[in-house]
């Protein structure tokens, strides 16, 4: 299995969708193909249209804000005594997180397809949210599927949904988390395709839409390589990228302009959720070594049980808590280009607490796995490395769960 | 010799009737009792679709979920499954059967056993629900080898140009979902409509017994007597929940609820 260079990731897979011939792919019921098939010739045209970019642009430009920062970390650098930390601020975006990109350009893409209502599946509610904003803002009807579970804890991203004029639908089926609210988004697809766009909040799913994800994410590693130039005048000899993986799209993105860079240059780092130290659940199917499996219509590494059922996750982050991983992930893995490893829930808590006492930064649960794995590994580091942390998504939803854990002191600057 | 399941369309074809196909979920609502239902119901019924019981179903309504929840809950594996169908192909009324589930369950039994097994086992097809063409076409031949009839899926998104292509790599039968939705949604379509690509279908193709299936009830299916062949399934699935609840016997409801259909098309 090869990467290629020259081409983007998101384009090298085959004809029928596979990376490296085994990941991603199309397993759909048949009512799907349609739809995917027209999806996939409107993205194939659009991604090369001059207008549509500019479209593109602009309101990644005007309306999400970009770019977002490329900040040092100082007082963190100082106090690890190693590597140099940066970290690039992508909950900076409109909205609080990287999931706004995808959500424009899924609704930008369902505008000139004609569809009146755009459907989502959301784990932590960010992807709901950021979908919520952008079908108001395109003047869409918007449903958001959430598990009950995660509804519970993560009331701030639905009370936004709920504002910006969304139904949440709440999925009692199964471990009531993001796989069966994925599971219930695609069926409400197969019921309602004919009217209704769908929108998957991962680089996950059917190969046209880890497509799409990845694609829209890579604007965080556009602006990133810019902001390197500026700042280091060229793009320093040792850079390790830290990134959360959970479906893997703010990863793929903080990386995608940096595929073709040789791994002793730009590493990547994905850090996949362990879990509860004290659990054997764990979100973490590249570091644990889980079994290829089919899982909502793209073959990938996936949490199951030798007879092919799908098992439960566990997470303190609900963003990351996903049995599965996008296909990119499995082909950089096994072609390996980018390191993956994991970063369980007390270890992500720590990570918080640390961060957010030497910076003026508050990373989401999700950044907080990535932030624990690079202050680990930056103590080793010569001064000359830089560390970028991706900063993806902010605290502000996790108040609920930081108060429980860590005391009120934490969420007090809310 | 014609296979089981040609043989059971033909038979149907002989009373000028179509062949009536039931749907249950294999180890609902345990293995001993799924089995009883194979049992009953085969007095009835021509074919009978066996559900793999999946966690992640994609094309699955509320009905069929709560069917297959209910079997895995209570244990139910890939191999007790194929000796569900060991055993009611070993009782003196068996029909044919035919397995119907998601790709990734027989991705980890490995394409190879799985067939071996379902040979093994008494298996005369399979539908998977997540396997489309041109995607199924290698293990569509490997089915074929092994006797086993690959059922092909039609949806009303499916275009002319597929719908052809799709037909041509089919076995014996093909199954016609009647409109976009999940398994047991209401019959959001008129079965005018349903009827005219249904005929559309047996124009192109028409040597392949078409079923339709999806919306397929007590009250609509008498709409649809002139078809090769029609499936029922959430509405048993239903019963099979609403006899739990109610402390009844699910064998002897859902054996009379199939009786019911098959004298609504004979």
């Amino acid at each position: 299995m090869k990467l290629k260079k020259g081409i983007p990731v998101i384009d090298q897979g085959d004809r029928l969708g596979f990376w490296g011939g085994k990941f991603g792919g199309n397993f759909v019921p048949e009512t799907l193909k349609k739809p995917i098939e027209d999806l996939e010739i409107q993205f194939n045209k659009l991604k090369n249209d001059k207008n549509f970019l500019r479209e593109r642009d602009k309101y990644f430009k005007n309306w999400i804000g970009t770019p977002t920062r490329f900040i040092k970390l100082n007082h963190l650098t100082k106090h690890i005594g190693g590597a140099q930390i940066w970290s690039k601020v992508v909950s900076d975006a409109n909205g609080g997180a990287h999931k706004i990109y995808n959500a424009t350009v899924h609704c930008l893409l369902a505008k000139r397809s004609g569809k009146k209502v755009i459907i989502g599946d959301t784990g932590a509610g960010y992807a709901g949210k950021m979908l919520s904003m952008s079908a108001k803002k395109f003047g869409l009807k918007c449903k958001i599927f959430m598990g009950a579970k995660d509804i519970k804890r993560q009331q701030p991203n639905v009370q936004a949904m709920k504002k910006n004029g969304a139904d949440v639908i709440p999925v009692y089926s199964g471990s009531q988390t993001l796989v069966d609210a994925v599971s219930e988004c695609m069926r409400y697809w197969v019921a309602n395709c004919d009217t209704t766009a769908m929108c998957v909040g991962s680089t996950v799913g059917p190969a046209i839409f880890v497509r799409i994800c990845g694609w829209s994410t890579s604007q965080i590693s556009r602006e990133l390589k810019v902001q390197l130039i500026n700042e280091f005048g060229e793009i320093p000899k040792k850079i390790k990228l830290y990134n959360c993986v959970g479906g893997g799209s703010s990863s793929f993105g903080f990386w995608n302009e940096f595929m073709d860079y040789d791994k002793k240059q730009v590493e990547f780092i994905g850090v996949e959720a362990g879990g509860p130290a004290k659990s054997k659940r764990h979100a973490a199917p590249l570091t644990y070594g889980s079994k290829i499996g089919i899982l909502h219509g793209a073959a990938q590494y996936v949490n199951q049980n030798s007879d092919g059922q799908i098992e439960e996750t566990e997470s303190i982050s609900a963003g990351l808590d996903y049995p599965g991983i996008s296909p990119l992930h499995c082909f950089l893995k096994d072609t390996k280009r980018a390191r993956y490893t994991a970063a369980s829930d007390e270890e992500a808590l720590k990570a918080y607490q640390i961060v957010t006492k030497y910076e003026n930064l508050r990373p989401s649960l999700e950044p907080s796995h990535a932030f624990s794995v690079a202050i680990k590994e930056a103590k080793k580091f010569s001064k000359d490395t830089v560390v970028i942390i991706n900063s993806c998504g902010d605290a502000y939803k996790d108040r609920g769960i930081l108060e429980k854990k860590l005391g009120k002191k934490y969420v007090k600057s809310n | 010799m014609l296979n089981p399941i040609s043989l059971a369309f033909k038979k149907a074809k002989e009373e000028k009737r179509p062949a009536l196909l039931t749907y249950t979920v294999a180890g609902d609502s345990s293995k001993k009792q799924s089995l009883e239902i194979l049992k009953a119901i085969s007095n009835y019924a021509d074919i009978l679709e066996v559900g793999v019981p999946h966690n992640t179903p994609v094309a699955d309504g509320g009905q069929i979920q709560t069917s297959a929840y209910r079997a895995i809950k209570n244990g139910i594996k890939m191999n007790d499954i194929f000796k569900i169908v060991r055993d009611f192909k070993e009782s003196k009324n068996s029909k044919p059967v035919i397995f119907m589930g998601y790709y990734n369950m027989i991705f980890q039994y490995g394409e190879n056993n799985f067939l071996k097994k379902c040979k093994k086992s008494g298996v005369n097809g399979l539908i998977v629900v997540d396997l489309p063409w041109p995607e199924n076409k290698i293990f569509l031949k490997k089915c074929k080898k092994n006797s086993i009839n690959f059922i092909q899926l039609l949806s009303p998104t499916t275009s002319n140009k597929r719908l052809k292509s799709i037909t041509k790599d089919s076995h014996d039968m093909i199954y016609y979902i009647s409109m976009l939705s999940t398994t047991g949604g209401k019959l959001k379509v008129s079965p005018q409509k349903i009827l005219a690509n249904y005929n559309k279908i047996k124009k192109i193709s028409p040597k392949k017994n078409c079923v339709i299936g999806f919306g397929i009830t007590e009250k609509t299916i008498s709409n649809f007597k002139n078809t090769d062949g029609l499936v029922v399934g959430s509405q048993i699935c239903k019963e099979i929940t609403r006899s739990l609840s109610n402390r009844q016997n699910p064998v002897i409801n859902v054996s009379k609820m199939v009786s019911k259909l098959r004298k609504k098309i004979s």
